[in-house]
């Protein structure tokens, strides 16, 4: 399995997991917390992928 | 089933030195044991099932469990990491999987989520501490 975008997806699942459970008591505020750090997760890989990409210039 | 998970269903009396040490201890040999030693079934469950399979889908992308290379000092820190996930490294390394292809594309990979796997689990136990501190 070499498709990057789903590694770094199924990284950013485990770790926004194992912080929403740490951080929140309620299953519905660790869904919450855990659904916004993969997003942002993801969109950050988006961004800064898009910005390193015309590297090395 | 019932699931402590608010404030007025937890311990809030400090643990015993010996008994905090020996959950601390199952903590970090079982991921999430420390959770549900202190009746947090939900997080307890959680840990117990998603860290070592971090650190198994690691092993899996052909990541290295790293030795302890004193003259490596990164490479050290790696394996201290590695460590954070208790039986699990243990079970790994006898079982010698986890040697790591170092040309295989997912390699980084792999160690990436060996690593943070451990250090996650280094942070789950400092949670196991303070709920039998009485912190939380």
């Amino acid at each position: 399995m070499t498709d990057h975008f789903l590694l770094l997806a199924l990284f950013a699942f485990f770790v926004s997991l194992v912080f929403a459970v740490l951080l929140r008591d309620e299953p519905r505020q660790q869904a919450r917390l855990g659904g916004m750090m993969f997003g942002a997760f993801l969109a950050t890989a988006f961004v800064l992928g898009w910005l390193l990409y015309p590297l090395p210039l | 089933m019932t699931i402590k998970s608010t404030a007025a269903d937890r311990p809030s009396a400090a643990a015993e030195p010996a008994v905090l040490v020996l959950v601390c201890l199952a903590a970090w040999l079982v991921p999430g044991a420390g959770h549900l030693w202190f009746g947090r079934r939900q997080k307890g469950l959680i840990f117990l099932v998603a860290l070592p399979l971090m650190f198994l889908t690691g092993t899996w992308l052909q990541g290295r469990i790293f030795p302890f290379e004193l003259s490596e000092p990164l490479v050290a820190l790696a394996a201290v990491a590695n460590l954070g996930i208790g039986l699990t490294w243990f079970v790994s390394h006898a079982l010698e999987i986890g040697r790591g292809v170092v040309t295989a594309a997912t390699y980084e990979y792999g160690n990436t989520f060996m690593i943070v796997a451990g250090l996650l689990n280094f942070l789950v136990i400092l949670d196991v501490f303070d709920i039998g501190m009485g912190r939380k």
